[in-house]
């Protein structure tokens, strides 16, 4: 994979200022806002607040606090104190720290609306925000060429499923008759028997399993490690690949329970959990093995959202905390040690328990609840994920023996990531000699593995705050609720805690023969990242294959691809609305009309066949006189005047311009475009014809013809019609006149360019 | 265009078709003629006289420039549009005013409409000129 | 009358198609003018044809005396016709100042946009 390079610098010396300090007090304002909501929640109420947007459509800013999007809400803005809190000192003096800064908070806020919209489209309006800054973040070490393109590749992955997402949402809401979040949960029985239930489901399960990276779209999550550690910690922990887990999780009521539902998410969560861990113990950046683990956790969530049982719901709820805080944790104290020692790569790593004391007891508090231990919030977590597992709906044993390796595999890489580095002997001279971080940037790891050592020895506070009101959103009985225990007595679970002890401690133990058996095994496995390249480069290939057949750059061809469309449409249009009468209808025909017509088409056939520019330009004029003889013969004196007086002005021009152009080149005969040329002739007639067969609506000129005087005071009815009845139409057409003018004058005196 | 006879002639014919322009611009509310007509009679007496006698002296007997006058012709309809919105009418609603009118006989009409009219014969005044004047010159 | 007009006007936006498709400028400007004239026309008699009756109210009358030509038209054409100058007149400073730029009436031979190179 990627070899880990460090991305912090020597020490800044100056720290951000204000820039630095206001988004973590934002997000602390934020955090203690949703603290205070805990009670009311607790007590099983629902918060909600709405404004109007678009009451046409039915589209309300509407907002809802319950069990499931207060826990995001705390998580994100809770984490996001801290991380920003962490990146402050991260990143001191680092000249772009302000757009960093608000590129995070604007994706925590994202983040925020995205959890709790209670409107389709305002979902998917915060949808939409987190993946442009959480692109913005991914790529902000915008100068390497590999941050761009992972940037680029989680954007187009979570995009194109953002498409999908959309299209599943509008479905929903044109099968609820409604875009509220709350509405549409409500009649989860009618979903289901809907016929639209099918393609709903996997448009939404599209849109989640990109966000969340799971298989077969996971291979960008890893990648999207090219962000800032903060960003990783923050981003692919607690909150964007949680984006889709919350989706699945708040249409649980609606859509769960059919075959569809529980084998897909069943199948993919547990492939993408079992897959992940393999691919994290194979991992030596620290970073890269922390973004599989996420993976796995990822694959476990979707893996009970599958599933209906009561314990299953309590997995998913406690488990989703307890995986927000040690990976976070985690994550951080990698970013410490990266900024210590300048390298995140596992077997150079070691001996730093002595020179970061803090650090080391972080990571081994929350590398304690990782990998399960008691009597830590992991343990109760994993013990509640092994009750869910054995009560699923069918094979329970299959997704035991899932949640069995996933969890032994995380063990082993939490070693690897949490005590190997600290008190294992170095693998090697580190680029630098360690010193234990500063404040800033141990307040996170310190307060997350703490939390996950408190709430593991009073489970009872966070069942109740959050986890309770969490199942009831999900399954909306209370009686669904399972209770956190540390010690529940000897039963299915806890044998399955020892064998995972047992399995993961020898995986750790021989977990760097196992890292190159894994290696030689998976250099023959194509890699997804690999087939992503080659992806961009057809569709590259494509677009420059069809540019170079549609956009020649001969300007002939696409006037003829013009002239062909309106063609196509003209005949469309006749095919449609059938053939006007073809019996030529020539009474009342004088030797006058016919004169005229001679004189046209005598004028249009010289242009077009002479080969001097004067006799084509004397046959144009003939053309505009005999315009201006039709208008005369058919009562039309103003227009008549006009035509005339334009065409001498064109004569003028002519005589300025055109005769000092070069002659007119030989024009050899075109077949194909005559044929066009005759074909579009000949339909325009035919949709004349049709026209004139149609009786004339004469309404408009009745009521000018009655108004003109009386209203109007005049008794030119065509002027009358010109400068007051549609005066704004006029106005429009001097304007444009004006506007032409000017163009043309500018275009004139620029004297830029001009080759004498 | 050197001939003595086209430049003592062009004076009175640029006089008349000015005088001839200003007659269509006016009479165009009840027989033929309006600002699009009077407006191109103008400038080709305008044209005339630069062909006979040059640009500058064209520009120079014009006094403003072309493009400003086309520019004002625009504003001037503008206003006529807008006047309509003093009187609590929808835009370009005409307005009326006639002057000496009994009762039989109207009187000497004057409106927003003919002021639109003006401003229209003004663009298509200056903005032939403008076009012709800059060809001449640059070509 | 009507229908040997609209088999006039097909022969003039066949004539104009097949100048403005010849790749050559100057003829893609008579094409450009040969259908603005044919457009004009359509309108015009889309809007029936009428002779010898011009809409013009006689003095002391308040409504025309009978049927006259339809006004209607005539007005769109006749700013129709004015534009179609304007249209003309910057077609022709355009292709002017190309030539005195680039040095050629022939569009295909134009390739500042998109260069003849950036095709792989």
């Amino acid at each position: 994979m990627n070899a880990p390079v460090s991305e912090s610098a020597a020490p800044a010396p100056r720290g951000n200022g204000w820039t630095g300090v206001l988004p973590v007090l934002l997000a602390a304002l934020l955090f203690a806002g949703f603290a205070s909501m805990l009670p009311a929640i607790s007590a099983g109420n629902v918060l909600r607040w709405q404004a109007e947007w678009v009451p046409s459509l039915g589209i309300s800013m509407a907002f809802l606090v319950d069990g499931l999007s207060l826990t995001f809400a705390l998580l994100i803005s809770g984490i996001g104190a801290l991380v920003l809190l962490y990146s402050n000192t991260y990143l001191a003096g680092h000249p772009q720290y302000g757009r960093f800064a608000l590129f995070l908070t604007s994706f925590m806020v994202s983040m925020l609306g995205l959890v709790l919209a209670d409107d389709l489209i305002v979902l998917f309006v915060f949808w939409e925000l987190t993946t442009f800054t959480s692109y913005l973040l991914i790529g902000f070490s915008h100068e390497a060429e590999k941050s761009r393109r992972n940037a680029l590749q989680a954007l187009f992955v979570t995009a194109a499923g953002g498409l999908a997402f959309l299209a599943g949402l509008i479905l929903l809401g044109f099968a609820a008759g409604t875009t509220g979040i709350s509405e549409i949960l409500a009649q989860g029985d009618a979903l289901k028997a809907h016929a639209l239930y099918l393609p709903i489901l996997v448009l939404l399960l599209a849109g989640a399993f990109t966000k969340s990276a799971q298989v077969p779209f996971h291979f960008w999550l890893p990648n999207a490690m090219a962000a800032p550690t903060p960003v990783s910690a923050f981003l692919h922990s607690a909150t964007m690949v949680k984006a889709g887990i919350y989706l699945l999780a708040r249409m649980h009521p609606a859509l769960s329970g059919t075959g569809v539902w529980l084998w897909t998410l069943t199948v993919l969560g547990a492939v993408t959990a079992v897959y992940a861990s393999v691919l994290a113990l194979r991992q030596t950046d620290l970073k890269q093995a922390l973004a599989y683990t996420t993976l796995m956790a990822l694959g476990t969530l979707t893996l009970f959202l599958g599933q209906e049982s009561g314990y299953a719901m309590t997995a998913f709820a406690t488990f989703l905390i307890v995986h927000s805080l040690y990976k976070a944790a985690l994550f951080l104290v990698v970013g410490c040690i990266d900024k210590a020692t300048g390298t995140r790569e596992a077997e150079l790593l070691g001996g730093l328990g002595r020179a970061m004391p803090i650090t080391a007891l972080a990571a081994a508090v929350a590398a304690m609840s990782m990998a399960g231990f008691p009597p830590f919030l992991g343990f109760i977590g994993k013990e509640l994920k092994y009750a869910g597992a054995l009560a699923v709906a069918s094979e329970p044993a299959l997704v035991a023996g899932a949640v069995l390796i996933s969890n032994a595999l995380m063990l082993a890489v939490a070693g690897v990531v949490a005590f190997r580095p600290f008190w294992r002997p170095a693998g090697g001279p580190l680029p630098r000699s360690p010193r234990e971080a500063p404040w800033q940037m141990l307040a996170g790891p310190v307060i997350l593995a703490a939390l996950g050592a408190l709430f593991g020895l009073y489970p009872d506070v966070l069942q109740r705050a959050l986890v309770a009101p969490t199942v009831v959103a999900l399954s909306g009985t209370p009686s669904d609720v399972k209770d956190l225990k540390l010690w529940a007595g000897i039963n299915m679970p806890l044998i399955l805690s020892v064998a995972t002890f047992v399995l993961g401690l020898a995986l750790y133990a021989g977990h760097r023969r196992l890292r190159a058996a894994l290696e030689t095994a998976f250099s023959h496995v194509p890699s997804l990242d690999a087939g992503w390249d080659r992806f961009l480069q057809g569709l590259k290939a494509l677009a420059a294959w069809q540019t170079r057949i549609i956009q020649t750059g001969r300007l002939s061809q696409y006037l003829f691809a013009t002239f062909a469309t309106i063609l196509l449409g003209l005949v469309a249009g006749i095919v449609a609305r059938g053939l006007p009468p073809l019996v030529p209808d020539l009474a009342g025909t004088s030797w006058i009309h016919v004169a005229l017509a001679v004189l046209l088409l005598a004028g249009a056939g010289l242009t077009v066949g002479s080969a001097s520019r004067i006799a084509a330009i004397a046959a144009l004029g003939v053309v505009g006189i005999g315009t201006a003889l039709v208008f005369i013969v058919f009562s039309a004196p103003d227009v008549a005047i006009t035509q005339l007086l334009v065409e001498t002005l064109v004569v003028v021009l002519v005589a300025l311009a055109l005769l000092r152009l070069p002659a007119l080149p030989r024009d050899r005969f075109r077949p194909a475009h005559a044929a066009l040329a005759t074909g579009l002739g000949a339909t325009v007639t035919l949709v004349l014809l049709a026209v004139l067969s149609a009786p004339l609506d004469r309404r408009l000129t009745n009521y000018f013809e009655a108004a003109s005087w009386p209203e109007a005071y005049g008794r030119n009815i065509v002027n009358v019609i010109l400068v007051d009845f549609r005066a704004l139409d006029t106005f429009g057409e001097v304007a444009v006149v004006v506007i032409a003018a000017l163009s043309a004058y500018a275009l004139l005196r620029t004297t830029e360019g001009t080759r004498k | 265009m050197n001939s003595v006879i086209l430049r003592a002639g062009t004076r009175y014919l640029v006089g008349l078709l000015l005088v001839f322009s200003i007659y269509m611009l006016l009479r165009g509310h009840n027989e033929p003629g309006g600002g699009f007509i009077g407006g191109l009679t103008g400038a080709t007496g305008f044209i005339l006289y630069a062909i006979a006698c040059g640009t500058r002296d064209a520009r120079a007997a014009l006094r403003v420039a072309p493009q400003t006058i086309a520019v004002a012709g625009l504003g001037i309809a503008l206003l006529a549009g807008l006047a309509s919105a003093l009187f609590g009418d929808a835009f370009f609603t005409g307005q009326w005013l006639f002057l000496g009118g009994s009762e039989t006989e109207k009187g000497l009409p004057l409106s927003t409409v003919l002021l639109f009219d003006v401003g229209v014969y003004l663009v298509v005044f200056g903005a032939v000129l403008t076009l012709v004047f800059a060809m001449e010159e640059e070509l | 009358m009507e229908t040997l007009m609209a088999m006039t006007i097909g022969a003039l936006i066949g004539s104009a198609v097949y100048l403005m498709l010849a790749g050559n400028l100057m003829r893609f400007i008579f094409g450009l003018v040969l259908i603005s004239n044919a457009a004009n026309l359509t309108i015009f008699v889309a809007g029936r044809l009428t002779e010898g009756a011009p809409p013009l109210i006689p003095e002391g009358a308040d409504t025309l005396a009978g049927t006259a030509a339809n006004a209607l038209p005539q007005a769109l054409v006749l700013t129709a016709i004015v534009i179609g100058f304007g249209l003309f007149a910057f077609g022709i400073v355009l292709v002017f100042r190309a030539w005195t730029t680039l040095g050629t009436l022939e569009p295909d031979e134009m390739r500042l946009a998109e260069p003849p190179e950036a095709r792989s």
